[in-house]
Protein backbone atom coordinates (compact mmCIF):
# COMPACT_ATOMS: atom_id res chain seq x y z
CA UNK A 1 0.00 0.00 0.00
CA UNK A 2 1.33 3.43 -0.95
CA UNK A 3 1.27 5.76 2.02
CA UNK A 4 1.27 9.50 2.11
CA UNK A 5 2.81 11.82 4.69
CA UNK A 6 1.09 15.05 5.63
CA UNK A 7 3.01 17.62 7.66
CA UNK A 8 1.48 20.61 9.36
CA UNK A 9 3.75 23.32 10.73
CA UNK A 10 2.79 26.72 12.11
CA UNK A 11 1.61 28.80 15.01
CA UNK A 12 -0.53 26.77 17.39
CA UNK A 13 -4.22 27.64 17.46
CA UNK A 14 -7.50 25.96 18.32
CA UNK A 15 -8.85 23.35 15.91
CA UNK A 16 -5.94 22.64 13.56
CA UNK A 17 -6.23 18.88 13.87
CA UNK A 18 -10.02 19.01 13.67
CA UNK A 19 -9.99 20.97 10.45
CA UNK A 20 -7.37 18.82 8.78
CA UNK A 21 -9.09 15.59 9.88
CA UNK A 22 -12.48 16.80 8.68
CA UNK A 23 -11.00 17.61 5.31
CA UNK A 24 -9.42 14.17 5.07
CA UNK A 25 -12.62 12.41 6.13
CA UNK A 26 -14.63 14.37 3.56
CA UNK A 27 -12.25 13.12 0.88
CA UNK A 28 -12.12 9.47 1.97
CA UNK A 29 -8.53 9.63 3.19
CA UNK A 30 -7.83 7.21 6.02
CA UNK A 31 -5.50 8.29 8.83
CA UNK A 32 -3.06 5.57 9.90
CA UNK A 33 -0.85 7.41 12.37
CA UNK A 34 -0.56 10.85 13.92
CA UNK A 35 2.32 12.31 15.90
CA UNK A 36 2.49 15.83 17.12
CA UNK A 37 4.80 18.10 19.13
CA UNK A 38 4.90 21.75 20.06
CA UNK A 39 8.33 23.35 19.68
CA UNK A 40 8.59 26.94 20.98
CA UNK A 41 4.89 27.63 20.45
CA UNK A 42 5.09 26.11 17.02
CA UNK A 43 2.68 23.37 16.18
CA UNK A 44 4.33 20.47 14.42
CA UNK A 45 2.26 17.52 13.25
CA UNK A 46 2.90 14.57 11.02
CA UNK A 47 0.21 12.24 9.74
CA UNK A 48 0.65 9.05 7.81
CA UNK A 49 -2.42 8.47 5.69
CA UNK A 50 -3.77 6.10 3.07
CA UNK A 51 -5.02 8.18 0.15
CA UNK A 52 -5.45 5.30 -2.28
CA UNK A 53 -9.24 5.45 -2.07
CA UNK A 54 -9.43 9.21 -2.02
CA UNK A 55 -12.15 10.85 -4.06
CA UNK A 56 -9.72 13.26 -5.71
CA UNK A 57 -6.36 12.87 -7.45
CA UNK A 58 -3.17 13.47 -5.46
CA UNK A 59 -2.36 16.85 -6.97
CA UNK A 60 -5.80 18.25 -6.26
CA UNK A 61 -5.80 17.03 -2.64
CA UNK A 62 -2.37 18.49 -2.12
CA UNK A 63 -3.41 21.90 -3.51
CA UNK A 64 -6.59 21.97 -1.42
CA UNK A 65 -4.70 21.03 1.74
CA UNK A 66 -2.21 23.79 1.06
CA UNK A 67 -5.07 26.25 0.71
CA UNK A 68 -6.71 24.98 3.89
CA UNK A 69 -3.37 25.58 5.63
CA UNK A 70 -3.29 29.16 4.39
CA UNK A 71 -6.78 29.72 5.80
CA UNK A 72 -5.78 28.56 9.29
CA UNK A 73 -2.32 30.12 9.15
CA UNK A 74 -0.20 26.97 9.01
CA UNK A 75 1.84 25.30 6.31
CA UNK A 76 0.48 21.96 5.14
CA UNK A 77 2.48 19.68 2.87
CA UNK A 78 1.40 16.40 1.38
CA UNK A 79 4.08 14.08 0.04
CA UNK A 80 4.47 10.48 -0.95
CA UNK A 81 6.09 8.49 1.87
CA UNK A 82 8.69 7.20 -0.57
CA UNK A 83 10.97 10.21 -0.32
CA UNK A 84 11.40 9.72 3.44
CA UNK A 85 11.84 5.98 3.10
CA UNK A 86 14.50 6.35 0.47
CA UNK A 87 16.38 8.97 2.42
CA UNK A 88 16.22 7.42 5.88
CA UNK A 89 16.00 3.65 5.31
CA UNK A 90 18.48 1.43 3.53
CA UNK B 1 7.55 3.56 10.26
CA UNK B 2 9.00 6.96 9.46
CA UNK B 3 9.08 9.34 12.42
CA UNK B 4 8.44 13.04 12.70
CA UNK B 5 12.13 13.94 13.11
CA UNK B 6 13.09 12.21 9.89
CA UNK B 7 10.27 13.92 8.05
CA UNK B 8 11.29 17.29 9.45
CA UNK B 9 14.94 16.71 8.53
CA UNK B 10 14.04 16.00 4.91
CA UNK B 11 11.69 18.94 4.63
CA UNK B 12 14.25 21.25 6.21
CA UNK B 13 16.77 20.21 3.56
CA UNK B 14 14.31 21.20 0.85
CA UNK B 15 12.93 24.37 2.43
CA UNK B 16 16.04 25.87 4.00
CA UNK B 17 19.08 24.21 2.46
CA UNK B 18 18.20 24.30 -1.24
CA UNK B 19 18.05 20.54 -1.72
CA UNK B 20 16.81 19.83 -5.19
CA UNK B 21 17.19 17.50 -8.09
CA UNK B 22 19.09 19.65 -10.53
CA UNK B 23 18.03 17.92 -13.70
CA UNK B 24 16.20 15.05 -15.28
CA UNK B 25 17.85 14.66 -18.65
CA UNK B 26 16.39 12.42 -21.29
CA UNK B 27 19.02 11.03 -23.63
CA UNK B 28 17.64 10.35 -27.10
CA UNK B 29 19.51 8.57 -29.86
CA UNK B 30 19.14 10.24 -33.24
CA UNK B 31 21.04 7.56 -35.14
CA UNK B 32 17.83 6.29 -36.75
CA UNK B 33 17.06 9.81 -38.03
CA UNK B 34 20.04 9.94 -40.39
CA UNK B 35 19.15 10.77 -43.97
CA UNK B 36 21.12 12.29 -46.82
CA UNK B 37 18.39 14.80 -47.50
CA UNK B 38 18.71 17.73 -45.11
CA UNK B 39 15.00 18.56 -44.91
CA UNK B 40 14.11 14.94 -44.29
CA UNK B 41 16.81 14.72 -41.61
CA UNK B 42 15.43 17.76 -39.80
CA UNK B 43 11.94 16.35 -39.99
CA UNK B 44 13.10 12.99 -38.60
CA UNK B 45 14.90 14.69 -35.71
CA UNK B 46 11.86 16.78 -34.89
CA UNK B 47 9.52 13.80 -34.92
CA UNK B 48 11.77 11.53 -32.89
CA UNK B 49 12.35 14.04 -30.11
CA UNK B 50 8.69 14.99 -29.92
CA UNK B 51 7.64 11.34 -29.74
CA UNK B 52 10.05 10.52 -26.92
CA UNK B 53 10.02 13.69 -24.84
CA UNK B 54 6.43 14.83 -25.18
CA UNK B 55 5.63 14.02 -21.55
CA UNK B 56 9.03 14.71 -20.01
CA UNK B 57 8.22 18.08 -18.48
CA UNK B 58 4.74 17.18 -17.23
CA UNK B 59 6.02 13.94 -15.70
CA UNK B 60 8.83 15.84 -13.98
CA UNK B 61 6.33 18.31 -12.56
CA UNK B 62 4.09 15.49 -11.40
CA UNK B 63 6.91 13.77 -9.52
CA UNK B 64 7.98 17.08 -8.04
CA UNK B 65 4.52 17.59 -6.63
CA UNK B 66 4.05 14.08 -5.35
CA UNK B 67 7.29 13.63 -3.46
CA UNK B 68 7.75 17.28 -2.61
CA UNK B 69 11.21 17.90 -4.01
CA UNK B 70 11.95 20.60 -6.59
CA UNK B 71 13.14 19.25 -9.92
CA UNK B 72 14.76 22.36 -11.28
CA UNK B 73 15.42 21.44 -14.89
CA UNK B 74 14.10 19.02 -17.44
CA UNK B 75 16.45 18.63 -20.36
CA UNK B 76 17.26 16.58 -23.41
CA UNK B 77 20.55 15.31 -24.75
CA UNK B 78 20.93 13.86 -28.22
CA UNK B 79 23.50 11.93 -30.23
CA UNK B 80 26.37 14.22 -31.32
CA UNK B 81 25.04 16.17 -34.27
CA UNK B 82 28.36 15.95 -36.15
CA UNK B 83 27.56 12.25 -36.68
CA UNK B 84 23.88 12.71 -37.40
CA UNK B 85 24.39 15.46 -39.97
CA UNK B 86 27.46 13.92 -41.61
CA UNK B 87 25.77 12.71 -44.77
CA UNK B 88 23.25 15.53 -45.22
CA UNK B 89 25.29 18.60 -44.29
CA UNK B 90 27.71 19.89 -46.90
CA UNK B 91 28.65 23.15 -45.23
CA UNK B 92 28.48 24.79 -41.76
CA UNK B 93 25.19 26.53 -42.60
CA UNK B 94 23.56 23.14 -43.20
CA UNK B 95 24.40 22.21 -39.63
CA UNK B 96 22.88 25.46 -38.38
CA UNK B 97 19.50 24.29 -39.70
CA UNK B 98 19.74 21.28 -37.36
CA UNK B 99 20.51 23.61 -34.44
CA UNK B 100 17.37 25.55 -35.29
CA UNK B 101 15.33 22.34 -35.38
CA UNK B 102 16.68 21.36 -31.95
CA UNK B 103 15.85 24.80 -30.55
CA UNK B 104 12.34 24.62 -31.94
CA UNK B 105 11.66 21.17 -30.56
CA UNK B 106 13.13 22.13 -27.16
CA UNK B 107 10.70 25.03 -26.94
CA UNK B 108 7.84 22.85 -28.02
CA UNK B 109 8.36 20.15 -25.38
CA UNK B 110 9.24 22.80 -22.80
CA UNK B 111 12.79 21.80 -21.82
CA UNK B 112 15.13 24.66 -20.97
CA UNK B 113 18.21 23.21 -22.68
CA UNK B 114 18.95 20.62 -25.31
CA UNK B 115 22.53 19.29 -25.49
CA UNK B 116 24.32 17.35 -28.15
CA UNK B 117 25.25 19.93 -30.73
CA UNK B 118 28.55 18.19 -30.41
CA UNK B 119 31.52 16.66 -32.14
CA UNK B 120 33.84 13.99 -30.78
CA UNK B 121 37.21 14.61 -32.35
CA UNK B 122 39.65 13.33 -29.76
CA UNK B 123 41.95 11.86 -32.40
CA UNK B 124 40.97 13.34 -35.75
CA UNK B 125 38.31 15.39 -37.48
CA UNK B 126 36.30 14.33 -40.52
CA UNK B 127 35.39 17.14 -42.95
CA UNK B 128 31.80 17.06 -41.67
CA UNK B 129 32.96 17.28 -38.06
CA UNK B 130 35.04 20.29 -38.96
CA UNK B 131 32.03 21.85 -40.71
CA UNK B 132 29.92 21.21 -37.63
CA UNK B 133 32.50 22.82 -35.33
CA UNK B 134 32.75 25.82 -37.65
CA UNK B 135 28.98 26.19 -37.47
CA UNK B 136 28.95 26.49 -33.66
CA UNK B 137 29.26 30.31 -33.37
CA UNK B 138 26.35 30.92 -35.71
CA UNK B 139 24.29 28.04 -34.26
CA UNK B 140 24.65 29.35 -30.71
CA UNK B 141 23.94 32.91 -31.76
CA UNK B 142 20.69 32.11 -33.56
CA UNK B 143 19.30 29.63 -31.03
CA UNK B 144 18.38 30.01 -27.40
CA UNK B 145 18.35 26.56 -25.81
CA UNK B 146 20.89 24.58 -27.81
CA UNK B 147 24.10 23.59 -25.99
CA UNK B 148 27.27 22.57 -27.73
CA UNK B 149 30.32 20.56 -26.75
CA UNK B 150 33.46 19.31 -28.46
CA UNK B 151 35.66 16.52 -27.17
CA UNK B 152 39.25 17.27 -28.18
CA UNK B 153 41.16 14.53 -26.41
CA UNK B 154 41.13 11.41 -24.28
CA UNK B 155 43.47 9.28 -22.21
CA UNK B 156 43.31 6.57 -24.87
CA UNK B 157 43.88 8.78 -27.91
CA UNK B 158 45.92 11.74 -26.72
CA UNK B 159 45.06 15.32 -27.66
CA UNK B 160 43.94 16.48 -31.06
CA UNK B 161 45.86 19.75 -31.16
CA UNK B 162 44.36 20.78 -34.50
CA UNK B 163 40.96 20.68 -32.80
CA UNK B 164 42.35 22.50 -29.76
CA UNK B 165 43.63 25.27 -32.02
CA UNK B 166 40.34 25.45 -33.88
CA UNK B 167 38.34 25.57 -30.64
CA UNK B 168 40.32 28.60 -29.41
CA UNK B 169 39.15 30.41 -32.55
CA UNK B 170 35.60 29.08 -32.26
CA UNK B 171 35.23 30.20 -28.63
CA UNK B 172 36.35 33.69 -29.61
CA UNK B 173 34.10 33.76 -32.65
CA UNK B 174 31.13 32.60 -30.55
CA UNK B 175 31.86 35.45 -28.15
CA UNK B 176 31.89 37.88 -31.09
CA UNK B 177 28.63 36.53 -32.50
CA UNK B 178 26.87 37.00 -29.16
CA UNK B 179 28.64 40.16 -28.00
CA UNK B 180 25.35 42.03 -27.60
CA UNK B 181 24.41 39.70 -24.75
CA UNK B 182 27.79 39.73 -22.94
CA UNK B 183 29.08 36.87 -25.11
CA UNK B 184 26.48 34.52 -23.62
CA UNK B 185 26.98 32.02 -26.46
CA UNK B 186 30.19 30.85 -24.81
CA UNK B 187 28.23 29.80 -21.70
CA UNK B 188 26.61 27.17 -23.90
CA UNK B 189 29.87 25.79 -25.31
CA UNK B 190 32.17 23.32 -23.54
CA UNK B 191 35.46 21.85 -24.69
CA UNK B 192 36.09 18.42 -23.16
CA UNK B 193 38.78 15.86 -22.65
CA UNK B 194 37.45 12.35 -21.81
CA UNK B 195 33.82 13.46 -22.23
CA UNK B 196 31.38 10.94 -20.72
CA UNK B 197 28.56 9.52 -22.86
CA UNK B 198 25.89 9.85 -20.18
CA UNK B 199 26.38 13.28 -18.62
CA UNK B 200 23.03 14.88 -17.68
CA UNK B 201 24.48 18.34 -16.93
CA UNK B 202 24.58 21.19 -19.42
CA UNK B 203 26.25 22.58 -21.37
CA UNK B 204 28.21 19.38 -21.91
CA UNK B 205 25.43 16.79 -22.13
CA UNK B 206 25.19 14.59 -25.18
CA UNK B 207 23.81 11.09 -25.75
CA UNK B 208 26.80 8.94 -26.65
CA UNK B 209 26.74 6.28 -29.34
CA UNK B 210 27.33 3.60 -26.68
CA UNK B 211 23.90 4.39 -25.21
CA UNK B 212 20.47 2.84 -25.71
CA UNK B 213 17.72 4.42 -27.82
CA UNK B 214 16.30 6.49 -25.00
CA UNK B 215 17.35 6.81 -21.39
CA UNK B 216 16.77 8.85 -18.23
CA UNK B 217 19.77 10.34 -16.44
CA UNK B 218 19.46 12.40 -13.29
CA UNK B 219 21.78 14.96 -11.77
CA UNK B 220 21.44 15.68 -8.05
CA UNK B 221 22.60 18.72 -6.19
CA UNK B 222 22.78 19.82 -2.59
CA UNK B 223 25.84 21.90 -1.64
CA UNK B 224 23.64 23.69 0.91
CA UNK B 225 22.77 20.43 2.65
CA UNK B 226 26.43 19.43 2.94
CA UNK B 227 27.36 22.90 4.21
CA UNK B 228 24.67 22.82 6.92
CA UNK B 229 25.67 19.30 8.01
CA UNK B 230 29.28 20.45 8.34
CA UNK B 231 28.30 23.41 10.50
CA UNK B 232 27.45 20.90 13.21
CA UNK B 233 30.92 19.31 13.23
CA UNK B 234 33.07 22.43 13.39
CA UNK B 235 36.47 21.72 14.97
CA UNK B 236 36.11 17.94 14.76
CA UNK B 237 38.84 15.86 13.10
CA UNK B 238 38.95 14.65 9.51
CA UNK B 239 37.37 11.29 10.33
CA UNK B 240 34.23 12.98 11.64
CA UNK B 241 34.29 15.49 8.78
CA UNK B 242 34.49 12.80 6.12
CA UNK B 243 31.83 10.60 7.72
CA UNK B 244 29.46 13.57 7.84
CA UNK B 245 29.96 14.37 4.15
CA UNK B 246 29.46 10.72 3.21
CA UNK B 247 26.22 10.35 5.14
CA UNK B 248 24.84 13.58 3.73
CA UNK B 249 25.81 12.63 0.18
CA UNK B 250 24.04 9.32 0.68
CA UNK B 251 20.78 11.01 1.63
CA UNK B 252 20.97 13.52 -1.19
CA UNK B 253 21.68 10.83 -3.75
CA UNK B 254 18.81 8.64 -2.55
CA UNK B 255 16.45 11.41 -3.52
CA UNK B 256 17.96 11.46 -7.00
CA UNK B 257 17.65 7.70 -7.25
CA UNK B 258 13.97 7.85 -6.28
CA UNK B 259 13.25 10.57 -8.82
CA UNK B 260 15.14 8.71 -11.53
CA UNK B 261 13.26 5.47 -10.87
CA UNK B 262 9.90 7.21 -10.80
CA UNK B 263 10.63 9.14 -13.99
CA UNK B 264 11.83 6.00 -15.71
CA UNK B 265 8.72 4.07 -14.67
CA UNK B 266 6.24 6.78 -15.64
CA UNK B 267 7.85 7.59 -18.97
CA UNK B 268 8.51 3.97 -19.86
CA UNK B 269 12.16 4.77 -20.51
CA UNK B 270 15.05 2.85 -18.91
CA UNK B 271 16.99 4.47 -16.07
CA UNK B 272 20.56 5.29 -17.07
CA UNK B 273 22.64 6.82 -14.32
CA UNK B 274 22.71 9.22 -11.41
CA UNK B 275 25.36 11.89 -11.68
CA UNK B 276 26.80 12.44 -8.20
CA UNK B 277 27.76 16.05 -8.57
CA UNK B 278 27.59 18.90 -6.13
CA UNK B 279 26.23 21.54 -8.44
CA UNK B 280 26.09 25.05 -6.99
CA UNK B 281 23.76 27.88 -7.98
CA UNK B 282 24.18 31.61 -7.45
CA UNK B 283 21.68 31.40 -4.54
CA UNK B 284 23.18 32.14 -1.13
CA UNK B 285 23.77 28.89 0.76
CA UNK B 286 23.98 26.80 -2.40
CA UNK B 287 27.71 27.10 -2.87
CA UNK B 288 30.60 24.63 -3.11
CA UNK B 289 32.98 27.42 -2.09
CA UNK B 290 31.08 27.81 1.18
CA UNK B 291 31.57 24.10 1.93
CA UNK B 292 35.32 24.48 1.44
CA UNK B 293 35.26 27.48 3.75
CA UNK B 294 33.25 25.52 6.29
CA UNK B 295 35.93 22.82 6.12
CA UNK B 296 38.37 25.45 7.39
CA UNK B 297 39.52 27.91 4.75
CA UNK B 298 39.23 31.66 5.21
CA UNK B 299 38.38 31.88 1.55
CA UNK B 300 38.36 29.42 -1.30
CA UNK B 301 41.73 29.80 -3.04
CA UNK B 302 43.74 29.79 0.19
CA UNK B 303 46.46 27.13 0.62
CA UNK B 304 44.65 23.90 1.49
CA UNK B 305 41.90 24.49 -1.06
CA UNK B 306 42.96 21.67 -3.37
CA UNK B 307 43.20 19.18 -0.49
CA UNK B 308 39.84 20.23 0.93
CA UNK B 309 38.23 19.89 -2.49
CA UNK B 310 39.85 16.50 -3.05
CA UNK B 311 38.43 15.12 0.18
CA UNK B 312 35.02 16.66 -0.44
CA UNK B 313 34.82 15.20 -3.93
CA UNK B 314 35.92 11.76 -2.80
CA UNK B 315 33.56 11.56 0.17
CA UNK B 316 30.60 12.69 -1.96
CA UNK B 317 31.33 9.79 -4.31
CA UNK B 318 31.77 7.30 -1.49
CA UNK B 319 28.45 8.27 0.05
CA UNK B 320 26.65 8.53 -3.25
CA UNK B 321 27.79 5.29 -4.84
CA UNK B 322 25.94 3.15 -2.31
CA UNK B 323 22.80 5.24 -2.62
CA UNK B 324 22.38 4.61 -6.33
CA UNK B 325 22.22 1.50 -8.46
CA UNK B 326 24.06 3.11 -11.38
CA UNK B 327 26.42 6.03 -11.13
CA UNK B 328 27.90 7.83 -14.11
CA UNK B 329 28.18 11.15 -15.87
CA UNK B 330 30.61 13.65 -14.45
CA UNK B 331 30.16 12.78 -10.76
CA UNK B 332 32.25 15.33 -8.93
CA UNK B 333 31.99 18.73 -7.30
CA UNK B 334 31.51 21.51 -9.84
CA UNK B 335 33.51 24.69 -9.40
CA UNK B 336 31.99 27.14 -11.84
CA UNK B 337 32.85 30.72 -11.00
CA UNK B 338 29.76 32.62 -12.13
CA UNK B 339 27.30 30.07 -10.74
CA UNK B 340 28.69 30.06 -7.20
CA UNK B 341 28.46 33.13 -4.95
CA UNK B 342 31.41 31.96 -2.81
CA UNK B 343 33.64 31.61 -5.88
CA UNK B 344 32.61 35.04 -7.15
CA UNK B 345 33.44 36.61 -3.77
CA UNK B 346 36.82 34.85 -3.70
CA UNK B 347 37.69 36.14 -7.15
CA UNK B 348 36.67 39.69 -6.25
CA UNK B 349 38.69 39.63 -3.02
CA UNK B 350 41.75 38.33 -4.89
CA UNK B 351 41.89 34.98 -3.05
CA UNK B 352 41.19 32.93 -6.15
CA UNK B 353 42.85 33.15 -9.55
CA UNK B 354 42.81 31.16 -12.78
CA UNK B 355 45.94 29.21 -11.88
CA UNK B 356 44.50 28.03 -8.55
CA UNK B 357 41.28 27.06 -10.30
CA UNK B 358 43.33 24.99 -12.72
CA UNK B 359 45.00 23.20 -9.81
CA UNK B 360 41.59 22.54 -8.27
CA UNK B 361 40.37 20.89 -11.47
CA UNK B 362 43.00 18.17 -10.99
CA UNK B 363 41.00 16.73 -8.09
CA UNK B 364 37.39 17.35 -9.01
CA UNK B 365 35.11 17.66 -11.96
CA UNK B 366 34.79 19.31 -14.23
CA UNK B 367 37.24 21.96 -15.18
CA UNK B 368 37.60 25.66 -15.79
CA UNK B 369 33.93 26.45 -15.79
CA UNK B 370 32.03 29.68 -16.44
CA UNK B 371 35.07 31.90 -16.20
CA UNK B 372 34.86 35.34 -17.77
CA UNK B 373 38.10 36.58 -19.32
CA UNK B 374 38.89 39.83 -21.16
CA UNK B 375 37.37 40.07 -24.63
CA UNK B 376 40.71 40.99 -26.20
CA UNK B 377 42.27 37.62 -25.28
CA UNK B 378 43.99 35.97 -28.26
CA UNK B 379 42.52 32.77 -29.74
CA UNK B 380 45.84 30.98 -29.24
CA UNK B 381 45.80 31.87 -25.53
CA UNK B 382 42.35 30.26 -25.21
CA UNK B 383 43.68 27.23 -27.09
CA UNK B 384 46.62 27.10 -24.66
CA UNK B 385 44.25 27.06 -21.68
CA UNK B 386 42.18 24.33 -23.36
CA UNK B 387 45.36 22.30 -24.00
CA UNK B 388 46.48 22.64 -20.36
CA UNK B 389 43.14 21.53 -19.02
CA UNK B 390 42.82 18.67 -21.52
CA UNK B 391 46.32 17.50 -20.58
CA UNK B 392 45.26 17.28 -16.93
CA UNK B 393 42.34 15.10 -17.97
CA UNK B 394 44.38 12.98 -20.33
CA UNK B 395 47.16 12.22 -17.84
CA UNK B 396 44.87 11.71 -14.84
CA UNK B 397 42.26 9.62 -16.69
CA UNK B 398 39.46 11.97 -15.76
CA UNK B 399 37.01 14.27 -17.47
CA UNK B 400 38.11 17.86 -17.74
CA UNK B 401 36.45 20.71 -19.52
CA UNK B 402 36.84 24.36 -20.38
CA UNK B 403 34.00 26.85 -20.55
CA UNK B 404 35.66 30.24 -20.89
CA UNK B 405 33.77 33.38 -21.78
CA UNK B 406 35.87 36.04 -23.47
CA UNK B 407 33.57 38.99 -22.88
CA UNK B 408 33.83 41.22 -25.92
CA UNK B 409 34.26 44.86 -24.94
CA UNK B 410 35.01 44.17 -21.30
CA UNK B 411 38.24 44.00 -19.36
CA UNK B 412 39.59 42.85 -15.98
CA UNK B 413 37.57 44.13 -13.03
CA UNK B 414 34.33 44.57 -14.94
CA UNK B 415 31.35 42.31 -14.30
CA UNK B 416 29.15 40.33 -16.66
CA UNK B 417 25.57 39.28 -15.97
CA UNK B 418 24.33 36.04 -17.52
CA UNK B 419 21.13 35.76 -15.52
CA UNK B 420 19.33 32.83 -13.92
CA UNK B 421 21.32 29.73 -13.03
CA UNK B 422 24.29 31.04 -15.02
CA UNK B 423 24.78 33.89 -12.53
CA UNK B 424 27.27 36.74 -12.90
CA UNK B 425 31.04 36.89 -12.99
CA UNK B 426 33.91 39.30 -12.58
CA UNK B 427 36.22 39.33 -15.62
CA UNK B 428 39.42 37.57 -14.51
CA UNK B 429 42.95 38.32 -15.67
CA UNK B 430 44.60 35.72 -17.89
CA UNK B 431 48.33 35.18 -18.39
CA UNK B 432 49.39 37.43 -21.28
CA UNK B 433 52.55 35.61 -22.37
CA UNK B 434 52.18 34.05 -25.80
CA UNK B 435 51.83 30.36 -26.67
CA UNK B 436 51.37 31.01 -30.41
CA UNK B 437 54.25 28.82 -31.55
CA UNK B 438 53.05 25.92 -29.37
CA UNK B 439 49.46 26.04 -30.53
CA UNK B 440 50.36 26.56 -34.19
CA UNK B 441 52.49 23.41 -34.45
CA UNK B 442 49.50 21.34 -35.53
CA UNK B 443 48.99 17.60 -35.23
CA UNK B 444 48.42 15.50 -32.14
CA UNK B 445 49.88 15.01 -28.69
CA UNK B 446 50.32 11.22 -28.42
CA UNK B 447 48.40 9.17 -25.87
CA UNK B 448 50.19 8.93 -22.53
CA UNK B 449 51.90 5.83 -21.17
CA UNK B 450 49.88 3.95 -18.56
CA UNK B 451 52.72 2.77 -16.41
CA UNK B 452 55.45 4.48 -14.39
CA UNK B 453 52.79 6.61 -12.67
CA UNK B 454 54.32 9.62 -11.01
Amino acid sequence: MKKTVITVVGKDTVGIIAKVCTFLADNQVNILDISQTIVQDYFNMMMIVDSNNATKPFGELSDELYKLGEDIGVQIKMQSEEIFNSMHRI
Amino acid sequence: MINIFEVNETNKMVEQENLDVRTITMGISLLDCIDNDLDKLNENIYNKIISKARNLVSTGNEIEKEIGIPIVNKRISVTPIALIGASACKCPDDFVTIAKTLDKVAKEVGVNFIGGYSALVSKGMTPSEENMIRSIPKALACTERVCSSVNVGSTKTGLNMDAVKLMGEIVLETAQCTKDSDSLGCAKLVVFCNAPDDNPFMAGAFHGVTEADCIINVGVSGPGVVKTALEKVRGENFEVLCETIKKTAFKVTRVGQLVAQEASKRLGVPFGIIDLSLAPTPAVGDSVAEILEEIGLESVGAPGTTAALALLNDQVKKGGVMASSYVGGLSGAFIPVSEDQGMIDAVISGALNLEKLEAMTCVCSVGLDMIAIPGDTKATTISGVIADEAAIGMINQKTTAVRLIPVIGKGVGETVEFGGLLGYAPVMPINKFSCDAFVNRGGRIPAPIHSFKN
